[in-house]
């Protein structure tokens, strides 16, 4: 059975100057990364999209890319050859009726396109795994594990004297972190901005994490695989602990002194960390010793962490598979009840080992393709702009959302999902249409 | 098409129909008074010696919004004692403390409930709790905004802003959140716990927002809502949540309210006294003497049950403080946008700890001496002092004194020595849970259409076998339908259907919006826009539910 409802046209837009050449589209959401940024105005030109305002370097070229991808890459194709909408679902369906155990992976969708993924995997018995997984189970289990205490960005912007970042050039992932975050104009509660203090341990920060004043932020180098040791040495200073050792990695107890002492000193602090930057064995032993010092801070003075995320569409995704089965990723429906395992039901072990027979790969966002090597059959529903592969056996170009489509993206701190309105009209099927199109097959089957 | 039940014993307290046998008759999804003798009736169940009553209404249940789903996130083990397998009409899901979405409006339909409403809808998180609420399916739903803790209310408190604009602003909330009422959590604390305040009582000023105290917060809300005629009035988790000696606080609240009409959340957290050898004791006596002598106050027990479950609330400062005792011991506490905030403890109840075993007593305690039906719900705050799914049991303990006895005795004996319990003779009848299950949640939320079973009413009905065991004849009620259509038989789904929101929008000065928006514009970290709900937008969050609009007039006082 079918859980959603109809994907209906539903926003308007706000289109301000309109002329023969160009229209121009402001507060324009932008779902390129976890940060939703609201704020953009656009240029459409021949049905070609440039940003003109607020955005970023990263914005330009996705808006630019999709919007401006050729009719043959909005073509649906079988093995290569262009094909029409109803014969390429028709495809997708056989070749997912003949798989005892499909996978639906990358998964970078919206909300609504979740949703419609869930009622056909549910029928198909698939497993679902995201293509930024691997990073979210460093987050995943140190909160199944121990939980922890964390903020949102308003909070960061309005109430945070002292941001840690550890192991992450956060611009480098969330272009205007801190152009909207740290530096605004004026904060609630923090009456004078330039007394806001960042330091950074691991991972330097480039250029954009400068005050307006030109103040680099405080840099406390490592290795990020240091980070464990390094975090584990300072949470023990933290808590009066003595250490035999006067440098831990490269990195001077004092240095760990004086960071433990600003954060002891600080009306909020406020750790950061990007999972995929944590990129190194055991890595969750670094979210843990994030947690555990969170948790001993938030004894006497308040702190919090900000565990960014939601680019690739990894927060709504996996917020509806939550939501509709109670397990993240990593969840094989097989057996008609859901059965969670990060260690068993990951994309590339299901398919070295052969178990995984079919793959449905989704990635609608911002082209990226991170699609695993495979000889299964393949079905990619991808956004226009993805550079097309002539060997996969059906390729479905779909809308993306806050591009030629509406939808709904949670942000990067997991407390909003936001509206994406459709700029332009394309044409191209939503994910869930195409998923709510296979479905019906199968069940007609 | 004309459908007649016939024969069974009706309970309809809005129509004072008391379990006497008679015929009832639907059409086309709505009650509909009987028909002209000779009038071609196309379906009869003959139902004799069975209960017919409304579909049941939860007027307070965590279903959806971002502190579930945290929940649910957080607690694999607890989903693995009951997963549940796709089937012939339903999805695959999980039940327990923090079930899916899909699970939850499965086994509240099979219960023979029609309507859920969440109860602590964040307006940033509002998207979310929409999303998730229309994942549920068979219930009709709706959700009460939470403030209180918003720096923009909170600094109207500070600039003692006149009435108008706070109501205004309430409005305006309402609104943009796609709400069915307000609830006010731990007034200003969860602000105050950003700034280090570790407890804030009724008469404190909070730290940072000079003068303002929880008791104004309350006062100033209440207020609001009555000007406003909001059917359902202020919503109030009160401060000093599970603190012993509350019930001084919580009676202290009641009189913050100045007679303007409140309703008091999961009364039991907040009804221990301080007294006996281990400062800890009931409150309840007091509590309930409150209630009967206060006609504008309506209170939901939030009544614990002894198992497994996780606590989840809007109060973080309450939660922090309380993350020791979580059991497994894992916590999330969460800091929301100057705007909210949140706690996710698990939690395990157990009728040999002598906390537990009184929390328990002390929840029973307040059902059985509060003496009008219709101001006290049952609830059991699900999931925070029970699952939902527990309701049936706990029914029996308010049905059955010999059954409530047996279990009085297994309870931690220090508790028990503390508690007047045995000596409570009271037994509801199904008349009187039939009120609080039913007619009383519909009226003090303003439901015009649920609740009831007299013409014109939504066909909302549920067929339970008239079994002395109140435990099974509530957990398998033999027929649901909802809107007319038999959704259930005998405790399974027949048919998923997707229900409606409910949502009140009073009217308010558009001004407040360009302040609001001025205010995101400097402040916040998205506009105005991106915060606001569109009525246009339900229909995608929501699987295709229709808005329901109720309209802002006052439906107190008895029918
Ligand atoms: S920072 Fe992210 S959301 Fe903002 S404009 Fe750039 S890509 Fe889009
Ligand atoms: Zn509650």
């Amino acid at each position: 059975m079918t859980v959603s409802g109809d994907l209906k046209q539903l926003y308007y837009s706000e289109t301000l100057a309109h002329n023969s050449m160009t229209t121009t589209h402001t507060s324009v959401c932008c779902g390129f990364c976890g940060l939703l940024c609201d704020d953009l105005t656009l240029e459409e030109q021949g049905g070609v999209l440039q940003v003109t305002a607020a955005g970023c370097a990263r914005a330009s070229s996705a808006f630019a890319r999709v919007s401006g991808a050729t009719d043959a890459q909005r073509s649906p194709r079988i093995k290569g050859h262009p094909t029409d909408l109803p014969t390429a679902i028709a495809a997708a369906a056989k070749i997912l009726a003949g798989s005892q155990l499909p996978l639906f992976a990358g998964l970078g969708t919206d909300i609504h396109g979740m949703r419609g993924l869930m009622d056909l995997a549910d029928h198909c018995g698939a497993v679902l795994d995201h293509m930024n997984a691997t990073a979210k189970f460093r987050n995943i289990l140190t909160v199944q594990g121990y939980g922890w205490v964390t903020t949102t960005f308003s909070e960061v912007r309005n109430r945070a004297d002292l941001i840690v970042v550890m192991g992450s050039d956060v611009a480098s992932r969330f272009p205007r972190f801190y152009e909207r975050l740290v530096w605004p104009a004026e904060a609630l509660f923090v009456p004078d901005l330039s007394q806001r203090k960042i330091v950074s341990v691991g991972t330097a920060q480039t250029a954009a994490a400068q005050s307006p004043e030109g103040v680099t932020p405080h840099h406390i180098p490592c290795g990020n695989a240091d980070l464990p040791d390094v975090l584990a040495a300072l949470r023990a200073r933290f808590n009066g602990q003595g250490l035999a050792v006067t440098e831990v990695a490269g990195v001077p107890v004092s240095a760990l002194d004086e960071l433990a002492q600003q954060i002891r000193e600080a009306q909020y602090a406020v750790l950061v960390w990007v999972a995929p930057d944590l990129d190194f064995p055991q890595a969750e032993l670094t979210t843990q010793m994030i947690a555990g010092l969170l948790g001993d801070i938030n004894q006497k003075t308040r702190a919090a962490g900000l565990p960014l995320g939601g680019n690739d569409g990894d927060f709504s995704a996996d917020a509806v598979l939550i939501w509709q089965s109670g397990f993240p990723f990593r969840t094989s429906l097989a057996s008609g009840k859901p059965d969670y395992n990060p260690h068993l039901y990951d994309t590339e072990g299901l398919l070295e080992r052969d178990e995984a027979d079919a793959l449905l790969w989704v990635s609608s966002l911002d082209s990226r393709d991170a699609r695993p090597e495979t000889k299964v059959p393949t079905v990619v529903l991808a956004d226009a702009g993805m550079p097309v592969d002539d060997d996969v056996a059906v390729w479905i170009p779909v809308a993306t959302p806050g591009v030629d489509c509406e939808g709904h993206l949670f942000r990067g701190d997991k407390i909003l999902a936001l509206p994406l309105r459709a700029v332009i009209d394309t044409g191209l099927p939503t994910i869930k249409v195409v998923a709510q199109g296979i479905l019906k097959q199968l069940e007609s089957a | 098409m004309l459908i007649k039940l016939s024969g069974a014993r009706v309970f309809d307290p809005t129509q004072n129909w008391n379990g006497e046998v008679r015929d009832i008759f639907m059409r086309d999804g709505r009650m509909v008074a009987e028909p002209e003798p000779g009038a071609r009736i196309d379906e009869t169940y003959s139902l004799p010696g069975r209960v017919i009553m409304a579909g049941a209404i939860d007027m307070h249940t965590h279903i959806g919004g971002g502190k579930v789903n945290i929940a649910r996130m957080m607690l694999p083990e607890d989903h693995r004692r009951d997963l549940v397998e796709r089937g012939e009409h339903t999805r695959s899901g999980c039940g327990c403390a923090a079930p899916s979405t899909l699970t939850a409006g499965y086994r509240y339909a099979e219960m023979g409930y029609t309507a859920c409403f969440e109860p602590a809808m964040l307006p940033v998180n509002a998207r979310q709790a929409h999303l998730e609420m229309g994942d549920t399916p068979m219930v009709d739903k709706g959700a009460y905004a939470m403030l209180g803790s918003d720096d923009f209310f909170l600094r109207m408190m500070v600039a003692q802003e006149d009435q108008r604009a706070i109501n205004d602003y309430v409005a305006f909330t309402l609104n943009a959140a796609q709400a069915m009422a307000i609830k006010v959590v731990n007034p200003g604390g969860i602000s105050a716990f950003k700034f280090n305040q570790r407890s804030l009582d009724l008469d404190e000023s909070h730290v940072h927002y000079q003068g303002v105290t929880p008791r104004k917060v309350v006062l100033a809300l209440a207020r609001a809502l009555e000007e406003l005629s909001v059917p359902h009035p202020l919503h109030i988790h009160g401060c000093n949540l599970g603190v012993p000696g509350n019930v001084e606080t919580t009676l202290d609240t009641i009189a913050a309210s100045e007679g303007f009409p409140i309703h008091l959340t999961h009364i039991q957290f907040h009804s221990y006294g301080t007294e006996g050898p281990r400062k800890f004791s009931s409150g309840a006596a007091r509590i309930a003497e409150a209630i009967n002598n206060n006609p504008h106050v309506t209170a939901d027990v939030g009544q614990i049950l002894f198992n497994q479950t996780v606590t989840a609330s809007g109060d973080s400062m309450a939660q922090h403080r309380n993350a020791h005792h979580g059991s497994p011991r894992k916590s999330v506490v969460m800091d929301i946008e100057c705007d909210a905030g949140c706690g996710v403890v698990p939690f395990r109840y157990r009728d040999k700890n002598f906390v537990n075993a009184l929390q328990w007593a002390i929840g029973l305690e307040i059902f059985l001496l509060t003496n009008d039906p219709w101001r006290i719900f049952l609830t059991t705050d699900h999931p925070n002092g029970a699952p939902f799914t527990s309701y049936p049991h706990l029914i029996r303990l308010l049905m059955d004194k010999p059954f409530r006895d047996e279990m009085f005795a297994r309870i931690d004996p220090d508790a028990a020595a503390l508690s007047t319990l045995g000596s409570i003779t009271r037994e509801y009848t199904l008349a009187e849970i039939a009120i609080m299950t039913r007619a009383a949640p519909a009226r003090i939320l303003g439901l015009q259409d649920c609740g009831r079973l007299g013409p014109g009413a939504s066909a909302d009905i549920v067929v339970y076998r008239d079994d002395a065991n109140r435990e099974d004849m509530f957990t398998k009620p033999e027929y649901v339908f909802k809107g007319g259509v038999r959704v259930v038989k005998d405790g399974k789904i027949q048919q998923v259907t997707w229900g409606n929101v409910h949502v009140v929008k009073p009217e308010y000065d558009r001004a407040i919006e360009k302040r609001v928006s001025a205010y995101y514009d400097r402040y916040q970290t998205i506009s105005l826009n991106s915060l606001r709900v569109r009525d246009d937008e339900i229909p995608l969050l929501s699987n295709g539910a229709e808005l329901r609009v109720h309209t802002c007039a006052r439906h107190r006082g008895k029918p």
